[in-house]
């Protein structure tokens, strides 16, 4: 199951992300149209800065997700095509058990509406074999669409081609 | 490595194959560039989509080092700066520089043809002469200037010391140009806003400086700077050009030639002259004609210039110079293979033509002090040395033939024929022929009956963004029918060329409404010519001046204001700041602007407010945004139908689009 991973050394912090989740989950998809709309679109994900860290954070899609565990009325549900983490607000009572259970705090509530909201992946995109809206929008690739397996693969090749080219310079150097 | 970015290269892909309505020939050459040059302007542009939000909304503020700030258009993040701008400030004081850097554009585009309009009457270069002294005539006569009886050279000094002050004066006094050629009830009402300009140099400043952080705080104060700033560019940039090149170079009249790439030919050396002054291009036509046979030494058939953007419309409209391209096109003249050199001036010049023209023997000649790319050769321009530099230019492209490798040659075909240069004074002769004691009232008699129900005139730039739409071959398309008259300057002449609208042959070929039809067709015949094209080529863009000179004349021939014409302006594919700049100025003049992309002010609500509806009773403009050409036909349509009903005229009942 291809998951949206964050390379937080290129994330700028230019919410390009945020705005592209608005989009994508507003009624018209076209910004000019977007802003426009009421109820404003909701988003799902919120770019965060700490002692100069910055990232894109959104619903980690977890394998064994709590939320999914805690919902006592299988509003939050796992898509059996794409494995995404989805919700169906018609189900949600409004309990927030999902966003107590969330060790991400991915829940974005809609208290007028009194439901939970959350990232879902871009699910109908991924269906039509489309990339996440905020993957797609990113500048500096810091949000990559991959599999674990790949992004760890990367890290790997990445790490070792950075330690060899400090090896190189140590020998030059000697 | 693991191919991580794999699924967003695949994107990118089909978003840069997506060539949409872009015309067969042009997609040609750009999947040749893809493979010769590595990129094109649809990768790029893949590569830079989506674009971020805050800048298309005009929300992100640069201004000081506390930011840049954001504001937040959805719900749930920050409604103001740190210094606590609103979205309104951010973005009327984004679109006051947006303006400025038009203006200026314009201005320094004016200043240069007026310094050397001086520096010929007083006989300090030998350079250029003056070509009209009718126009000169009537340029002084319009700015007050005594011509009984005087040396034409005096006149020209006049002329250009009142156009020069208009830039430096220092005195409170209004500038002469905005008074001479603004229509009477629009400069009532500027007068009334506290609008008119002194100077050109001031209100840039002052521009720049109520911008900064820490000033203006109010919108609306802004939205008026912006006004001002609108009639700078009107009148002390494109009129001020316009007129003063028509002075130094000759009156456009209409002429034929040809317009599309393949109007670049193998068998001959080329060379694209492209940007917009034609200070520069007129002297490489005179000189191209002068080398001719050093050409032919060489075994060529001689020296082609082609024209690309506005300057190519300059010398287009005075010697029939082919329109190569348009500025989206500029990449794919020198991908042909066959354009041995491209000199440029200044502005709309994309640095990449430097790495273009590096994959071929093509030579990209750069003159001007501030326009200087790496990769470029680079040949100082001064009108005193334009002789010196016109001739070099030639001599390089000479030397670059020598070099041109046949096998990488490859010009689509199609070259389609056209007719341009319908100045004011061109069409007035035409149609002096009809009436010839009020030349303007064959063509209002026929908007009053409704053969004309309006006229729009469509300008401005080619942007890559809505080529892949054909938004203005559509729109075009959709106005014919209805029987719009349709005026054309600037890269959208280029496209109209393209597609035929300028051939005066092609009228038959296209659907145009019958009233319109017949008096395209009567004043053809006047003219000599079978009918006169669907469109009518005015110019470059600052000879969008020759729609304010027109505009003048019908509204006050009428004792109408401008905004009670059923004229409307549209820009379909903007690009430059100068189409913000030259937008504004027909907002200040009461014109309807339609325009796409829609320009960086929807994030404040209040100033989106102003110019879409407050506006209309304050000068009468009025900014329609709308990016579907077939609805954008409707809204313009409908706007010109409310005039219409305003003015008592006759209104046809259905609309096809």
């Amino acid at each position: 199951m291809k998951k949206v991973f964050i390379e937080a050394s290129k994330c700028t912090g230019c919410k390009s992300c945020e705005i592209a989740c608005a989009v994508e989950h507003s009624m018209s998809k076209d910004i000019y149209k977007a802003i426009f709309e009421v109820p404003s679109p909701p988003r799902f994900n919120s770019v965060l800065k700490f002692d100069g860290f910055i990232a894109s954070l959104r619903c980690a899609h977890c394998e064994d997700a709590p939320c999914v565990a805690i919902c006592p009325t299988s509003a939050i549900y796992r898509d059996p095509e794409t494995d995404l983490v989805v919700y169906n607000e018609t189900k949600c009572i409004g309990c927030w058990q999902c966003a107590m259970a969330c060790p991400f705090g991915a829940i974005y509530p809609d208290l007028e509406r009194k439901v939970s909201r959350k990232c879902d992946g871009c699910n109908e995109r991924v269906k039509s074999g489309r990339i996440p809206a905020c993957v797609e929008a990113c500048p500096t690739n810091a949000l990559i669409y991959a599999d674990v397996a790949t992004i760890e693969e990367y890290k790997r090749e990445k790490t070792i081609s950075s330690l060899s080219r400090t090896t190189k310079t140590y020998v030059e150097v000697i | 490595m693991a191919d991580i970015l794999k699924d967003k290269e695949r994107v990118w892909n089909n978003k840069a194959h997506n060539f949409g309505l872009i015309p067969e020939s042009n997609i040609e050459m750009l999947k040749k560039q893809e493979k010769e040059v590595k990129t094109t302007s649809l990768q790029r542009l893949a590569l830079q989509e989506p674009q971020c939000g805050f800048g298309e909304l005009g929300v992100c503020c640069r201004m000081c080092y506390m930011g840049p700030c954001r504001i937040d258009v959805f719900n749930g993040g920050p409604r103001v700066g740190v210094c606590g701008a609103t979205a309104d400030v951010i973005v009327a004081r984004n679109l006051l520089r947006e303006t400025v850097g038009g203006a200026a554009a314009h201005a320094e585009h004016a200043m240069d043809i007026a310094e050397v309009l001086k520096e010929v009457a007083e006989g300090k270069i030998s350079t250029y002469s003056i070509k009209d002294e009718d126009k000169l005539k009537a340029v002084a006569k319009a700015l007050g200037v005594k011509t009984d009886g005087r040396d034409i050279k005096e006149i020209a000094k006049e002329v250009a010391e009142i156009s020069l002050e208009d830039f430096k004066r220092l005195e409170k006094e209004p500038a002469v140009w905005v008074k001479a050629y603004a229509p009477k009830s629009s400069y009532e009402i500027w007068e009334k806003i506290g609008v008119i300009p002194h100077n050109a140099w001031k209100p840039i400043m002052n521009a720049m400086h109520r911008t900064s952080m820490g000033n203006d705080a109010d919108p609306i104060n802004i939205l008026l700077a912006d006004l001002q700033m609108g009639l700078i560019d009107g009148y002390m940039g494109l009129t001020m050009a316009t007129e003063l090149s028509d002075v130094l170079f000759g009156t456009p009249k209409p002429i034929r030639s040809f317009a599309n790439l393949a109007t670049i030919k193998p068998e001959y050396v080329n060379i694209a002259v492209h940007g917009h002054n034609p200070l520069l291009s007129e002297k490489i036509v005179e000189w191209a004609d002068k080398l001719n046979e050093k050409a032919k030494s060489l075994g060529a058939k001689g020296i082609n210039i082609v024209g690309i953007c506005c300057t190519g419309n300059e010398v287009l409209m005075r010697h029939g110079i082919p329109l190569a391209g348009n500025e989206f096109q500029a990449e794919l003249a020198i991908v042909t293979g066959a354009l041995d050199a491209m000199v440029v001036d200044y502005q709309c010049i994309w640095p990449i033509l430097a790495d273009v023209a590096s994959c071929y023997h093509t030579k990209l000649i750069t003159t001007m002090p501030f326009v200087k790319i790496p990769g470029a050769m680079h040949l100082e321009y001064s009108p005193e040395k334009a002789d010196e530099v016109a001739k070099q230019v030639i001599e390089t492209a000479l030397e670059a033939y020598t070099r041109r490798d046949p096998s990488r040659v490859y010009i689509p075909d199609g070259a389609e024929e056209i007719i341009a240069g319908f100045s004011v004074e061109a069409l007035l002769e035409v149609l002096k022929k009809i009436n010839s004691d009020d030349p303007l009232k064959p063509l209002i008699d026929n908007i009053v009956n409704g053969n004309i129900f309006g006229v729009v005139a469509i300008v401005g730039c080619p942007n890559p963004k809505t080529r892949r739409l054909a938004f203005t071959e559509r729109m075009i398309k959709g106005l014919l029918k209805n029987n719009v008259l349709v005026i054309v300057t600037g890269c959208i002449a280029h496209i109209a060329g393209q597609a035929g609208f300028l051939n005066p042959n092609k009228v038959d070929s296209f659907e145009v409404g019958n009233g319109l039809k017949q008096v395209l067709k009567a004043l053809g015949n006047v003219a000599g010519l079978n009918s006169l094209p669907v469109a009518i080529h005015m110019g470059s863009c600052v000879d969008n001046s020759r729609i304010g000179v027109l505009l003048k004349a019908l509204s006050e021939r009428l004792g109408l204001k401008v905004s009670d014409l059923p004229v409307v302006a549209s820009a379909p594919e903007l690009i430059s700041e100068k189409a913000i700049s030259i937008g504004t100025w027909a907002l200040a003049l009461g014109v309807t602007v339609h325009v796409c992309p829609p320009p960086r002010v929807l994030g404040g609500p209040k100033v989106r407010e102003v110019l879409t509806k407050e506006l209309k009773s304050i000068t009468g403009g009025e900014a329609y945004v709308e990016c579907d050409p077939e609805l954008a036909v409707k809204g313009i349509l409908d706007r010109i139908r409310q005039k219409r009903i305003a003015l008592n005229l006759p209104v046809p009942e259905a609309v096809v689009i």
